[in-house]
């Protein structure tokens, strides 16, 4: 064993207690934003794959595919370093310069994207599972193809998708960690700015795991009364709970 | 900005290569490693023996309630601790991805298993087969015949997870891209590049599993 000498103290002495709350804070605040836009845009991109019109399906797929199938880590940097050298020259300037916060708002644009492109398939799947004739019967009863899937098919799929969306959500806070490597001083970088400062790593590490895991519990409590708020009587059967 | 420059890639592309051959080869090992181990807890997830079945059940919730850069900085951390010298960056990247992405792989290993019917255990031990030779000749080589989907579209996210071993500075594709923009200048052409690559890779990977499910459901 190599040397090591364990100082759990670290954790909440000053400053370093302080920086770990900052870094939750932000953890929990990007988390939530991007939870919220990648659902509301997941939901739009996954209804686009089902319906009648042709444009619209391509697009879903070919925006599902892009960004599915490239890492979180590469779209994150894309967006961070290359994405802004497209716009005009005064907007970057802004990016980088003017707009307070511009990695967090970056990272919310990035992790919203990639989290919607897989909320998308499994909205998608949900609807695939929805009998046609309930399209049908609400057309017939006068709704536009609008009003049908607003009132009818997307309501559906989203509670039938319920139990895959509480693991999105949950991998969503997961990879706001990812965030550190473009610098926003949420929970990882706060553990690791400890660790550069003390080098206690292996205490900054834990206590950064600590924090994950509960915000996990928490999700699963949240979504678990989300669901249960939301359960479509007679049609989801969960036996027992988790 | 100048307009674009594609030189920049063929400028470095033996470098970048180096880079993605890394890439490939801490997949290699994530996916193989992760799923042996994967195997062996996905086992002891369905195992009735209480000391058997809460440890893996406590190292399957926790890992994947862990982001997986933490874990990344965990083995960095720890596994130069536990060997008492420096392993150095690609030792330690495969540690954890093979301890990470074995608790992901046992989940789809117990789903496997318990697609099986019952029947085929008794039938086995009815033969006299034991519990290894139940688990190694009969109802394994079923269960990863129907977990191939899941195992690909797993072998996917595995092989875009091995973007993150950039946080300990391990020289892989995008940590290569970000050397060479870091001296170029060139972010714009470098990481669409990646981008590509990467799409190229994981999109031929899960059009590979969805045609394997769809030949699946056909056969039943």
């Amino acid at each position: 064993m190599l040397s090591y000498n364990f100082n759990w103290s670290i954790i909440w002495t000053e400053p370093y207690g302080q920086w770990m709350l900052q870094g939750i804070w932000v953890t929990v605040r990007l988390g939530f934003i991007c939870w919220f836009i990648a659902l509301a845009l997941g939901i739009i991109i996954g209804t686009f794959r089902v319906t009648p019109f042709r444009p619209l399906r391509i697009f879903g797929a070919v925006y599902t595919e892009v960004f599915r199938d490239i890492p979180l880590l590469v779209q994150l940097f894309f967006w961070y370093f290359a994405a802004p050298s497209i716009l005009p020259k005064s907007i970057e300037m802004w990016l980088y310069r003017g707009l307070p916060d511009s990695e967090f708002w970056i990272v919310v644009v990035g992790l919203s994207i990639y989290t919607s492109s897989r909320i998308a398939e499994h909205i998608r799947a949900g609807m695939q599972s929805i009998s046609q004739d309930q399209y049908y019967a609400a057309l017939s009863t006068g709704f536009t193809h609008f009003q049908t899937y607003r009132f009818i098919i997307i309501p559906y799929a989203v509670r039938i998708v319920m139990p895959p969306l509480t693991a999105e959500c949950l991998t969503v806070f997961k990879n706001t960690a990812l965030a550190m490597t473009v610098g926003v001083l949420e929970t990882t970088f706060m553990s690791q700015q400890i660790e550069a400062y003390t080098f206690q790593g292996i205490e900054a590490t834990t206590a950064a795991s600590l924090v994950y895991m509960g915000i996990t519990l928490a999700v699963v409590f949240l979504m678990g009364l989300v669901e249960k708020r939301l359960a479509v009587p007679g049609l989801i059967t969960r036996s027992g709970g988790r | 900005m100048g307009g674009l420059d594609w030189v920049v890639i063929q400028k470095n592309l033996p470098f970048l290569m180096q880079g993605l051959l890394t890439t490939f080869q801490l997949a290699l090992v994530a996916i193989s490693g992760g799923l042996l181990l994967g195997i062996l807890v996905g086992m002891a997830r369905l195992s009735s023996i209480r000391v058997i079945y809460y440890p893996a059940t406590a190292f399957v919730n926790i890992m994947r309630s862990l982001p997986l850069i933490l874990v990344i900085f965990w083995f960095y951390f720890l596994v130069p601790v536990i060997a008492g010298r420096p392993m150095g960056d690609f030792f330690s990247a495969c540690v954890a991805f093979v301890v990470f992405e074995a608790a992901y792989f046992a989940e789809i290993v117990r789903a496997g298993i318990q697609s099986i019917s019952s029947g085929q255990v008794q039938a086995a031990y009815s033969t006299g087969f034991n519990y290894g030779e139940t688990m190694r000749y009969i109802i394994i080589p079923q269960a990863l015949r129907n977990m191939v989907p899941s195992l690909l579209t797993q072998a996917v996210v595995v092989f875009q997870d091995t973007s993150l071993a950039y946080v300990i500075g391990l020289k892989e594709f995008l940590r290569s891209a970000s050397i060479v923009d870091a001296r170029e200048m060139r972010s714009l052409e470098l990481y669409a590049f990646v981008g590509i690559v990467y799409f190229l890779v994981c999109f031929a990977m899960s059009k590979l599993s969805k045609r394997l499910e769809a030949k699946r459901g056909h056969a039943q």
